[in-house]
Protein backbone atom coordinates (compact mmCIF):
# COMPACT_ATOMS: atom_id res chain seq x y z
CA UNK A 1 0.00 0.00 0.00
CA UNK A 2 2.69 2.44 1.05
CA UNK A 3 4.61 1.69 -2.09
CA UNK A 4 1.70 2.78 -4.25
CA UNK A 5 0.83 5.87 -2.22
CA UNK A 6 2.61 8.30 -4.58
CA UNK A 7 0.77 6.80 -7.56
CA UNK A 8 -2.58 6.91 -5.76
CA UNK A 9 -2.10 10.55 -4.82
CA UNK A 10 -0.97 11.34 -8.34
CA UNK A 11 -4.09 9.67 -9.73
CA UNK A 12 -6.33 11.54 -7.28
CA UNK A 13 -4.74 14.83 -8.25
CA UNK A 14 -5.03 13.97 -11.93
CA UNK A 15 -8.81 13.58 -11.73
CA UNK A 16 -9.18 16.76 -9.68
CA UNK A 17 -9.89 19.08 -12.66
CA UNK A 18 -12.60 16.66 -13.83
CA UNK A 19 -14.60 17.19 -10.66
CA UNK A 20 -15.81 20.59 -11.76
CA UNK A 21 -13.54 22.56 -9.49
CA UNK A 22 -13.95 26.32 -9.71
CA UNK A 23 -11.28 28.24 -11.61
CA UNK A 24 -10.20 29.81 -8.35
CA UNK A 25 -9.76 26.45 -6.60
CA UNK A 26 -7.85 25.13 -9.59
CA UNK A 27 -5.56 28.15 -9.39
CA UNK A 28 -4.94 27.42 -5.71
CA UNK A 29 -4.10 23.80 -6.52
CA UNK A 30 -1.69 24.89 -9.25
CA UNK A 31 0.06 27.10 -6.70
CA UNK A 32 0.15 24.27 -4.17
CA UNK A 33 1.76 21.93 -6.66
CA UNK A 34 4.20 24.56 -7.90
CA UNK A 35 5.29 25.26 -4.35
CA UNK A 36 5.67 21.53 -3.71
CA UNK A 37 8.12 21.41 -6.60
CA UNK A 38 10.15 24.27 -5.14
CA UNK A 39 9.92 22.72 -1.67
CA UNK A 40 11.07 19.31 -2.92
CA UNK A 41 13.99 20.92 -4.73
CA UNK A 42 15.00 22.89 -1.68
CA UNK A 43 14.61 19.76 0.45
CA UNK A 44 17.14 17.89 -1.68
CA UNK A 45 19.81 20.49 -0.97
CA UNK A 46 18.72 21.75 2.45
CA UNK A 47 17.02 18.72 3.97
CA UNK A 48 19.15 15.85 2.71
CA UNK A 49 22.48 17.46 1.91
CA UNK A 50 22.24 19.86 4.85
CA UNK A 51 23.06 23.01 2.88
CA UNK A 52 20.39 25.45 4.06
CA UNK A 53 19.82 27.92 1.26
CA UNK A 54 18.17 31.26 1.94
CA UNK A 55 18.36 32.21 -1.69
CA UNK A 56 16.32 29.79 -3.74
CA UNK A 57 14.65 32.80 -5.33
CA UNK A 58 17.85 33.14 -7.36
CA UNK A 59 17.15 29.84 -9.17
CA UNK A 60 13.42 30.46 -9.40
CA UNK A 61 14.10 33.90 -10.87
CA UNK A 62 16.71 32.75 -13.35
CA UNK A 63 14.26 30.07 -14.56
CA UNK A 64 11.44 32.61 -14.77
CA UNK A 65 13.57 35.12 -16.63
CA UNK A 66 14.91 32.48 -19.01
CA UNK A 67 11.33 31.92 -20.14
CA UNK A 68 10.52 35.63 -20.12
CA UNK A 69 13.57 36.72 -22.09
CA UNK A 70 13.00 34.00 -24.68
CA UNK A 71 9.63 35.64 -25.25
CA UNK A 72 10.75 39.30 -25.30
CA UNK A 73 14.09 38.94 -27.09
CA UNK A 74 13.68 35.89 -29.27
CA UNK A 75 9.96 35.91 -29.83
CA UNK A 76 9.65 32.30 -28.73
CA UNK A 77 6.96 30.71 -26.60
CA UNK A 78 7.68 30.91 -22.87
CA UNK A 79 7.25 27.15 -22.73
CA UNK A 80 10.67 26.77 -24.35
CA UNK A 81 11.94 28.22 -21.10
CA UNK A 82 11.33 24.90 -19.35
CA UNK A 83 13.82 22.82 -21.38
CA UNK A 84 16.20 25.73 -21.86
CA UNK A 85 16.36 26.65 -18.19
CA UNK A 86 17.75 23.18 -17.45
CA UNK A 87 20.95 24.29 -19.18
CA UNK A 88 20.86 27.92 -18.04
CA UNK A 89 20.14 27.21 -14.39
CA UNK A 90 22.59 24.28 -14.28
CA UNK A 91 25.38 26.58 -15.50
CA UNK A 92 24.24 29.28 -13.12
CA UNK A 93 24.23 26.79 -10.21
CA UNK A 94 27.73 25.57 -10.98
CA UNK A 95 29.10 29.12 -11.08
CA UNK A 96 27.22 30.19 -7.95
CA UNK A 97 28.02 26.91 -6.22
CA UNK A 98 31.71 27.41 -6.89
CA UNK A 99 31.47 30.58 -4.81
CA UNK A 100 28.96 29.77 -2.07
CA UNK A 101 29.68 26.08 -1.47
CA UNK A 102 33.09 26.88 -0.02
CA UNK A 103 31.23 28.27 2.94
CA UNK A 104 29.58 26.28 5.67
CA UNK A 105 26.53 26.55 7.90
CA UNK A 106 25.43 30.10 8.66
CA UNK A 107 27.99 31.55 6.25
CA UNK A 108 26.57 29.49 3.42
CA UNK A 109 23.05 30.57 4.38
CA UNK A 110 24.05 34.23 4.34
CA UNK A 111 25.91 33.92 1.05
CA UNK A 112 22.89 32.30 -0.62
CA UNK A 113 20.67 35.01 0.83
CA UNK A 114 22.97 37.60 -0.68
CA UNK A 115 23.06 35.79 -4.02
CA UNK A 116 19.28 36.00 -4.31
CA UNK A 117 19.40 39.72 -3.60
CA UNK A 118 22.27 40.25 -6.04
CA UNK A 119 20.18 38.61 -8.74
CA UNK A 120 17.18 40.80 -7.92
CA UNK A 121 19.23 43.99 -8.07
CA UNK A 122 20.87 42.85 -11.29
CA UNK A 123 17.49 42.17 -12.87
CA UNK A 124 16.26 45.60 -11.74
CA UNK A 125 19.18 47.44 -13.26
CA UNK A 126 19.96 45.50 -16.42
CA UNK A 127 17.02 47.19 -18.08
CA UNK A 128 18.00 46.42 -21.69
CA UNK A 129 18.00 42.72 -21.06
CA UNK A 130 15.40 42.14 -18.36
CA UNK A 131 13.10 45.10 -18.73
CA UNK A 132 14.07 46.29 -15.25
CA UNK A 133 11.32 47.02 -12.75
CA UNK A 134 8.79 47.24 -15.59
CA UNK A 135 9.03 43.50 -15.66
CA UNK A 136 8.07 41.21 -18.52
CA UNK A 137 4.47 40.94 -19.60
CA UNK A 138 3.50 37.95 -21.71
CA UNK A 139 0.78 39.45 -23.86
CA UNK A 140 -0.76 36.28 -25.14
CA UNK A 141 -1.33 33.47 -22.68
CA UNK A 142 -1.36 29.96 -24.10
CA UNK A 143 -4.69 28.95 -22.62
CA UNK A 144 -7.48 30.82 -20.89
CA UNK A 145 -8.63 27.69 -19.14
CA UNK A 146 -6.39 26.52 -16.29
CA UNK A 147 -6.75 22.76 -16.79
CA UNK A 148 -3.67 22.37 -18.98
CA UNK A 149 -1.53 24.44 -16.68
CA UNK A 150 -2.63 22.15 -13.89
CA UNK A 151 -1.57 19.03 -15.77
CA UNK A 152 1.76 20.52 -16.80
CA UNK A 153 2.72 21.47 -13.26
CA UNK A 154 1.44 18.12 -12.01
CA UNK A 155 3.73 16.39 -14.50
CA UNK A 156 6.67 18.53 -13.36
CA UNK A 157 5.86 17.73 -9.73
CA UNK A 158 5.58 13.99 -10.43
CA UNK A 159 8.94 13.98 -12.20
CA UNK A 160 10.50 15.98 -9.36
CA UNK A 161 9.03 13.67 -6.72
CA UNK A 162 10.28 10.48 -8.35
CA UNK A 163 13.64 12.02 -9.20
CA UNK A 164 14.22 13.11 -5.59
CA UNK A 165 13.04 9.73 -4.32
CA UNK A 166 15.33 7.82 -6.70
CA UNK A 167 18.28 10.04 -5.84
CA UNK A 168 17.78 9.80 -2.10
CA UNK A 169 17.39 6.04 -2.21
CA UNK A 170 20.50 5.69 -4.36
CA UNK A 171 24.10 5.85 -3.19
CA UNK A 172 24.14 9.54 -4.00
CA UNK A 173 21.46 10.07 -1.35
CA UNK A 174 23.66 8.46 1.27
CA UNK A 175 26.54 10.70 0.30
CA UNK A 176 24.27 13.73 0.64
CA UNK A 177 23.16 12.60 4.10
CA UNK A 178 26.75 11.87 5.10
CA UNK A 179 27.73 15.41 4.15
CA UNK A 180 24.81 16.76 6.16
CA UNK A 181 25.67 14.66 9.21
CA UNK A 182 29.38 15.39 9.29
CA UNK A 183 31.17 17.03 6.45
CA UNK A 184 34.65 16.55 7.88
CA UNK A 185 34.06 12.86 8.41
CA UNK A 186 32.68 12.51 4.88
CA UNK A 187 35.76 14.22 3.54
CA UNK A 188 38.07 12.07 5.63
CA UNK A 189 36.49 8.99 4.02
CA UNK A 190 37.34 10.24 0.58
CA UNK A 191 33.98 11.72 -0.41
CA UNK A 192 34.60 14.73 -2.61
CA UNK A 193 32.18 16.91 -0.68
CA UNK A 194 32.49 19.90 -2.99
CA UNK A 195 31.52 17.77 -5.98
CA UNK A 196 28.49 16.19 -4.31
CA UNK A 197 27.32 19.48 -2.85
CA UNK A 198 27.55 21.00 -6.32
CA UNK A 199 25.53 18.09 -7.74
CA UNK A 200 22.84 18.62 -5.08
CA UNK A 201 22.78 22.36 -5.69
CA UNK A 202 22.60 21.87 -9.45
CA UNK A 203 19.66 19.47 -9.35
CA UNK A 204 17.90 21.53 -6.71
CA UNK A 205 18.49 24.74 -8.66
CA UNK A 206 17.36 23.31 -11.99
CA UNK A 207 14.08 21.96 -10.55
CA UNK A 208 13.40 25.29 -8.87
CA UNK A 209 14.22 27.02 -12.16
CA UNK A 210 11.72 24.84 -14.00
CA UNK A 211 9.07 25.93 -11.50
CA UNK A 212 10.12 29.51 -12.25
CA UNK A 213 9.83 29.02 -16.00
CA UNK A 214 6.40 27.50 -15.47
CA UNK A 215 5.44 30.50 -13.35
CA UNK A 216 6.22 32.90 -16.21
CA UNK A 217 4.08 30.89 -18.62
CA UNK A 218 1.27 30.56 -16.13
CA UNK A 219 1.08 34.02 -14.56
CA UNK A 220 2.07 35.89 -17.71
CA UNK A 221 3.95 38.54 -15.79
CA UNK A 222 7.23 38.69 -13.88
CA UNK A 223 9.30 41.48 -12.44
CA UNK A 224 12.41 41.41 -10.23
CA UNK A 225 10.39 41.80 -7.04
CA UNK A 226 8.18 38.85 -7.91
CA UNK A 227 10.74 36.46 -9.39
CA UNK A 228 13.64 37.16 -7.03
CA UNK A 229 11.53 37.86 -3.93
CA UNK A 230 13.38 37.33 -0.67
CA UNK A 231 10.49 36.60 1.67
CA UNK A 232 7.84 35.63 -0.84
CA UNK A 233 10.05 32.95 -2.40
CA UNK A 234 13.30 32.22 -0.55
CA UNK A 235 11.86 32.36 2.95
CA UNK A 236 8.48 30.84 2.09
CA UNK A 237 10.29 27.91 0.48
CA UNK A 238 12.09 27.20 3.73
CA UNK A 239 8.85 27.59 5.69
CA UNK A 240 7.04 25.13 3.46
CA UNK A 241 9.68 22.49 4.07
CA UNK A 242 9.93 23.26 7.78
CA UNK A 243 6.17 23.04 8.26
CA UNK A 244 5.81 19.92 6.15
CA UNK A 245 8.91 18.13 7.34
CA UNK A 246 12.59 18.50 6.50
CA UNK A 247 14.13 15.49 4.75
CA UNK A 248 10.80 13.73 4.17
CA UNK A 249 9.32 12.88 0.76
CA UNK A 250 5.85 14.23 1.52
CA UNK A 251 6.86 17.17 3.68
CA UNK A 252 7.10 19.72 0.87
CA UNK A 253 3.68 18.76 -0.49
CA UNK A 254 1.98 18.91 2.91
CA UNK A 255 3.81 22.14 3.68
CA UNK A 256 2.81 23.73 0.39
CA UNK A 257 -0.80 22.68 0.87
CA UNK A 258 -0.96 24.23 4.33
CA UNK A 259 0.97 27.38 3.51
CA UNK A 260 -0.88 28.21 0.30
CA UNK A 261 -4.30 27.54 1.81
CA UNK A 262 -3.39 29.44 4.96
CA UNK A 263 -2.11 32.42 2.98
CA UNK A 264 -5.31 32.53 0.93
CA UNK A 265 -7.46 32.14 4.03
CA UNK A 266 -5.73 34.86 6.05
CA UNK A 267 -5.56 37.25 3.12
CA UNK A 268 -9.31 36.97 2.68
CA UNK A 269 -9.98 37.98 6.29
CA UNK A 270 -11.01 41.62 6.46
CA UNK A 271 -8.70 43.75 8.54
CA UNK A 272 -6.21 40.93 9.10
CA UNK A 273 -5.26 40.13 5.53
CA UNK A 274 -2.18 42.29 5.29
CA UNK A 275 -0.75 40.74 8.44
CA UNK A 276 -0.52 37.25 6.92
CA UNK A 277 3.24 37.18 7.33
CA UNK A 278 2.80 37.71 11.07
CA UNK A 279 0.68 34.58 11.17
CA UNK A 280 3.33 32.71 9.19
CA UNK A 281 5.91 33.78 11.74
CA UNK A 282 3.77 32.57 14.64
CA UNK A 283 3.08 29.28 12.86
CA UNK A 284 6.80 28.76 12.26
CA UNK A 285 7.61 29.34 15.94
CA UNK A 286 4.91 26.89 17.01
CA UNK A 287 6.15 24.29 14.53
CA UNK A 288 9.78 24.65 15.60
CA UNK A 289 8.86 24.27 19.29
CA UNK A 290 6.34 21.44 19.07
CA UNK A 291 7.08 19.67 15.78
CA UNK A 292 10.74 20.33 14.97
CA UNK A 293 10.63 17.65 12.29
CA UNK A 294 7.54 19.12 10.65
CA UNK A 295 4.09 17.65 10.24
CA UNK A 296 5.24 14.63 8.23
CA UNK A 297 8.44 14.09 10.22
CA UNK A 298 6.65 14.29 13.56
CA UNK A 299 3.42 12.67 12.40
CA UNK A 300 3.37 10.17 15.26
CA UNK A 301 3.96 12.91 17.81
CA UNK A 302 1.24 15.02 16.20
CA UNK A 303 -1.20 12.13 16.38
CA UNK A 304 -0.39 11.66 20.05
CA UNK A 305 -0.82 15.38 20.76
CA UNK A 306 -4.21 15.42 19.02
CA UNK A 307 -5.15 12.21 20.80
CA UNK A 308 -4.28 13.69 24.16
CA UNK A 309 -6.34 16.77 23.33
CA UNK A 310 -9.35 14.55 22.79
CA UNK A 311 -8.81 12.53 25.94
CA UNK A 312 -8.75 15.57 28.18
CA UNK A 313 -11.66 17.43 26.62
CA UNK B 1 56.33 5.61 3.78
CA UNK B 2 55.21 9.00 5.09
CA UNK B 3 57.56 11.94 5.31
CA UNK B 4 56.94 15.47 6.50
CA UNK B 5 59.52 18.10 5.65
CA UNK B 6 59.40 21.47 7.39
CA UNK B 7 55.58 21.55 7.43
CA UNK B 8 54.05 24.82 8.56
CA UNK B 9 50.30 25.13 8.97
CA UNK B 10 48.31 28.23 9.78
CA UNK B 11 44.82 28.99 11.03
CA UNK B 12 44.39 32.48 9.65
CA UNK B 13 47.25 34.43 11.19
CA UNK B 14 47.96 31.89 13.88
CA UNK B 15 50.78 29.49 13.12
CA UNK B 16 49.93 26.10 14.57
CA UNK B 17 52.84 24.15 13.11
CA UNK B 18 56.23 25.80 13.12
CA UNK B 19 58.09 23.45 10.83
CA UNK B 20 57.48 19.78 11.46
CA UNK B 21 59.81 17.04 10.23
CA UNK B 22 58.88 13.47 10.80
CA UNK B 23 58.96 10.11 9.13
CA UNK B 24 56.86 6.97 9.35
CA UNK B 25 58.10 3.66 7.97
CA UNK B 26 55.90 0.89 6.65
CA UNK B 27 54.48 -1.44 9.30
CA UNK B 28 55.25 0.84 12.23
CA UNK B 29 53.07 2.19 14.98
CA UNK B 30 54.20 5.76 15.48
CA UNK B 31 52.84 7.96 18.19
CA UNK B 32 52.81 11.69 18.48
CA UNK B 33 52.40 12.89 22.05
CA UNK B 34 52.21 16.33 23.56
CA UNK B 35 50.01 18.57 25.66
CA UNK B 36 46.87 20.42 24.61
CA UNK B 37 47.42 22.86 21.79
CA UNK B 38 50.84 21.49 20.88
CA UNK B 39 49.67 20.93 17.31
CA UNK B 40 49.12 17.17 17.27
CA UNK B 41 45.70 17.26 15.64
CA UNK B 42 46.85 19.94 13.21
CA UNK B 43 49.68 17.65 12.14
CA UNK B 44 47.15 14.91 11.34
CA UNK B 45 44.82 17.35 9.58
CA UNK B 46 47.76 18.58 7.49
CA UNK B 47 48.60 15.03 6.44
CA UNK B 48 45.01 14.15 5.56
CA UNK B 49 44.57 17.40 3.64
CA UNK B 50 41.62 18.71 5.64
CA UNK B 51 43.77 21.64 6.81
CA UNK B 52 46.39 21.82 4.05
CA UNK B 53 49.84 23.06 5.11
CA UNK B 54 50.83 26.63 4.33
CA UNK B 55 54.35 25.57 3.38
CA UNK B 56 56.57 22.52 3.55
CA UNK B 57 56.26 19.14 1.90
CA UNK B 58 54.47 15.91 2.71
CA UNK B 59 55.33 12.72 0.85
CA UNK B 60 53.41 9.48 0.90
CA UNK B 61 55.11 6.50 -0.79
CA UNK B 62 57.45 9.04 -2.36
CA UNK B 63 54.61 11.03 -3.86
CA UNK B 64 54.04 14.65 -2.81
CA UNK B 65 50.57 14.99 -1.28
CA UNK B 66 50.66 18.44 0.29
CA UNK B 67 48.76 19.99 -2.61
CA UNK B 68 46.16 17.24 -2.92
CA UNK B 69 42.56 17.48 -1.82
CA UNK B 70 41.41 15.39 1.13
CA UNK B 71 39.47 12.89 -0.99
CA UNK B 72 42.46 12.32 -3.29
CA UNK B 73 44.69 11.62 -0.31
CA UNK B 74 42.24 9.01 0.99
CA UNK B 75 42.30 7.32 -2.39
CA UNK B 76 46.07 6.87 -2.03
CA UNK B 77 45.51 4.80 1.12
CA UNK B 78 45.50 7.18 4.06
CA UNK B 79 42.46 6.93 6.32
CA UNK B 80 41.80 9.15 9.27
CA UNK B 81 39.83 8.50 12.43
CA UNK B 82 39.08 12.07 13.44
CA UNK B 83 39.14 13.29 17.02
CA UNK B 84 35.73 13.07 18.65
CA UNK B 85 34.88 10.17 16.32
CA UNK B 86 32.70 12.04 13.83
CA UNK B 87 30.47 9.13 12.96
CA UNK B 88 27.26 9.81 11.02
CA UNK B 89 24.66 9.89 13.81
CA UNK B 90 21.56 9.21 11.74
CA UNK B 91 23.02 6.50 9.56
CA UNK B 92 23.03 2.94 10.86
CA UNK B 93 26.21 1.10 11.81
CA UNK B 94 26.10 -0.78 8.50
CA UNK B 95 25.57 2.42 6.53
CA UNK B 96 28.46 4.06 8.35
CA UNK B 97 30.67 1.14 7.39
CA UNK B 98 29.57 1.24 3.77
CA UNK B 99 30.36 4.93 3.73
CA UNK B 100 33.89 4.02 4.78
CA UNK B 101 34.17 1.85 1.68
CA UNK B 102 33.23 4.83 -0.49
CA UNK B 103 36.33 4.71 -2.67
CA UNK B 104 36.58 0.94 -2.93
CA UNK B 105 36.32 -0.58 -6.36
CA UNK B 106 36.42 -4.22 -5.26
CA UNK B 107 32.79 -4.20 -4.17
CA UNK B 108 32.62 -7.96 -3.71
CA UNK B 109 35.19 -7.86 -0.93
CA UNK B 110 33.42 -5.24 1.14
CA UNK B 111 31.20 -7.81 2.86
CA UNK B 112 34.33 -9.74 3.81
CA UNK B 113 35.84 -6.67 5.42
CA UNK B 114 32.64 -5.91 7.28
CA UNK B 115 32.89 -9.41 8.75
CA UNK B 116 36.50 -8.69 9.68
CA UNK B 117 35.68 -5.50 11.61
CA UNK B 118 32.72 -7.24 13.26
CA UNK B 119 35.24 -9.84 14.34
CA UNK B 120 37.42 -7.13 15.88
CA UNK B 121 34.49 -5.47 17.61
CA UNK B 122 31.75 -8.09 18.14
CA UNK B 123 29.52 -5.56 19.91
CA UNK B 124 29.03 -3.78 16.57
CA UNK B 125 27.42 -6.90 15.15
CA UNK B 126 24.60 -6.55 17.66
CA UNK B 127 24.30 -2.87 16.85
CA UNK B 128 24.46 -3.22 13.07
CA UNK B 129 21.01 -1.74 12.36
CA UNK B 130 21.12 0.85 15.11
CA UNK B 131 21.68 4.54 14.28
CA UNK B 132 25.27 5.58 14.95
CA UNK B 133 24.19 8.37 17.28
CA UNK B 134 22.55 5.93 19.70
CA UNK B 135 25.81 4.08 20.37
CA UNK B 136 27.85 4.63 23.51
CA UNK B 137 31.08 6.60 23.31
CA UNK B 138 33.23 3.49 23.22
CA UNK B 139 31.09 1.85 20.57
CA UNK B 140 31.23 5.02 18.48
CA UNK B 141 35.02 4.97 18.67
CA UNK B 142 34.97 1.32 17.59
CA UNK B 143 32.69 2.26 14.72
CA UNK B 144 34.93 5.16 13.72
CA UNK B 145 37.98 2.88 13.61
CA UNK B 146 36.03 0.19 11.74
CA UNK B 147 34.75 2.74 9.25
CA UNK B 148 38.28 3.94 8.55
CA UNK B 149 39.43 0.32 8.10
CA UNK B 150 36.73 -0.22 5.47
CA UNK B 151 38.81 1.85 3.08
CA UNK B 152 41.62 -0.73 3.48
CA UNK B 153 44.15 1.94 4.31
CA UNK B 154 47.90 1.43 4.16
CA UNK B 155 48.27 4.19 6.72
CA UNK B 156 45.73 4.73 9.49
CA UNK B 157 45.72 8.08 11.25
CA UNK B 158 44.19 7.91 14.71
CA UNK B 159 43.38 11.06 16.62
CA UNK B 160 42.91 10.64 20.37
CA UNK B 161 41.15 7.27 20.32
CA UNK B 162 41.07 7.26 24.14
CA UNK B 163 39.23 10.56 24.40
CA UNK B 164 36.42 10.43 26.96
CA UNK B 165 36.37 6.64 27.24
CA UNK B 166 36.39 4.37 30.27
CA UNK B 167 39.84 2.87 31.05
CA UNK B 168 38.60 -0.64 30.24
CA UNK B 169 37.38 0.42 26.81
CA UNK B 170 40.60 2.33 26.19
CA UNK B 171 42.62 -0.82 26.81
CA UNK B 172 40.39 -2.82 24.48
CA UNK B 173 40.77 -0.22 21.73
CA UNK B 174 44.53 -0.11 22.08
CA UNK B 175 44.81 -3.88 21.94
CA UNK B 176 42.75 -3.84 18.74
CA UNK B 177 44.99 -1.14 17.29
CA UNK B 178 48.00 -3.38 17.88
CA UNK B 179 46.10 -6.30 16.39
CA UNK B 180 45.28 -4.33 13.23
CA UNK B 181 48.93 -3.42 12.91
CA UNK B 182 50.16 -6.99 13.26
CA UNK B 183 47.38 -8.77 11.31
CA UNK B 184 46.68 -6.33 8.50
CA UNK B 185 50.19 -4.84 8.35
CA UNK B 186 48.53 -1.45 8.49
CA UNK B 187 50.91 1.33 9.41
CA UNK B 188 49.50 3.39 12.26
CA UNK B 189 50.08 6.99 13.15
CA UNK B 190 48.63 7.62 16.59
CA UNK B 191 48.06 10.98 18.20
CA UNK B 192 47.39 10.64 21.90
CA UNK B 193 47.28 12.57 25.14
CA UNK B 194 47.51 9.39 27.15
CA UNK B 195 51.25 9.29 26.61
CA UNK B 196 51.88 6.27 28.79
CA UNK B 197 49.49 4.03 26.91
CA UNK B 198 50.50 5.39 23.53
CA UNK B 199 54.19 4.79 24.12
CA UNK B 200 53.50 1.28 25.39
CA UNK B 201 51.71 0.44 22.15
CA UNK B 202 54.00 2.22 19.70
CA UNK B 203 57.35 1.38 18.18
CA UNK B 204 58.58 4.93 17.96
CA UNK B 205 57.37 8.25 19.27
CA UNK B 206 57.63 11.97 18.66
CA UNK B 207 57.09 14.58 21.36
CA UNK B 208 55.57 17.86 20.36
CA UNK B 209 55.56 21.23 22.07
CA UNK B 210 54.24 24.54 20.76
CA UNK B 211 54.06 23.47 17.14
CA UNK B 212 57.49 21.87 17.06
CA UNK B 213 58.92 18.39 17.44
CA UNK B 214 61.18 18.50 20.50
CA UNK B 215 62.07 14.85 20.90
CA UNK B 216 62.13 11.72 18.79
CA UNK B 217 63.10 8.23 19.89
CA UNK B 218 62.09 4.59 20.26
CA UNK B 219 58.94 4.32 22.34
CA UNK B 220 60.51 2.39 25.23
CA UNK B 221 63.36 4.84 25.46
CA UNK B 222 60.91 7.73 25.56
CA UNK B 223 59.09 5.93 28.36
CA UNK B 224 62.24 6.00 30.47
CA UNK B 225 63.32 9.49 29.40
CA UNK B 226 63.41 11.74 32.45
CA UNK B 227 62.00 14.81 30.70
CA UNK B 228 59.15 12.84 29.17
CA UNK B 229 58.42 11.14 32.47
CA UNK B 230 58.17 14.47 34.21
CA UNK B 231 56.16 16.33 31.62
CA UNK B 232 53.83 13.67 30.25
CA UNK B 233 53.79 10.56 32.35
CA UNK B 234 53.25 12.23 35.69
CA UNK B 235 56.03 10.25 37.32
Amino acid sequence: MKKYLPLIILALLAVLPLTGLSTYMLHIMILVIMWSVIGMSWNLLGGYCGQVSFGHAAYFGVGAYTAGILYTKFDLSTWWGIPLCIIVVALFSVVLGYIVLRLRGPFFALATLASGEVMRITAENWVDFTGGTMGILIQKRTWVDKTWYFYIILLIAAVTFFLVKKLIESKLGYYFVAIREDQDAAESLGINTTLYKTVALCISGVMTGIAGAFYTSYMGYIDPHVAFALHDISIITIMIVMVGGVATFWGPFVGALIMVLLAEFIRSMPGLGTAYQTFFGILLIVIIIFLPNGIVGDYKKLKRLVGLGRATS
Amino acid sequence: MLKLVNVKTFYGNIQALKGIDLEVSEGEIITLIGSNGAGKTTTLMSISGITPPGSGEIYFMGQPIHHMSADKIVSLGISQVPEGRHIFPQLSVMENLHMGAFLRTDKNRIAEDIEYVFGLFPILTERRHQAGGTLSGGEQQMLAISRALMARPRLLLLDEPSLGLAPKVVHLIFSIIKKINSEQKTTIFLVEQNANLALQSAHRGYVMENGKIVLEDDADRLLSNEAVKKAYLGL
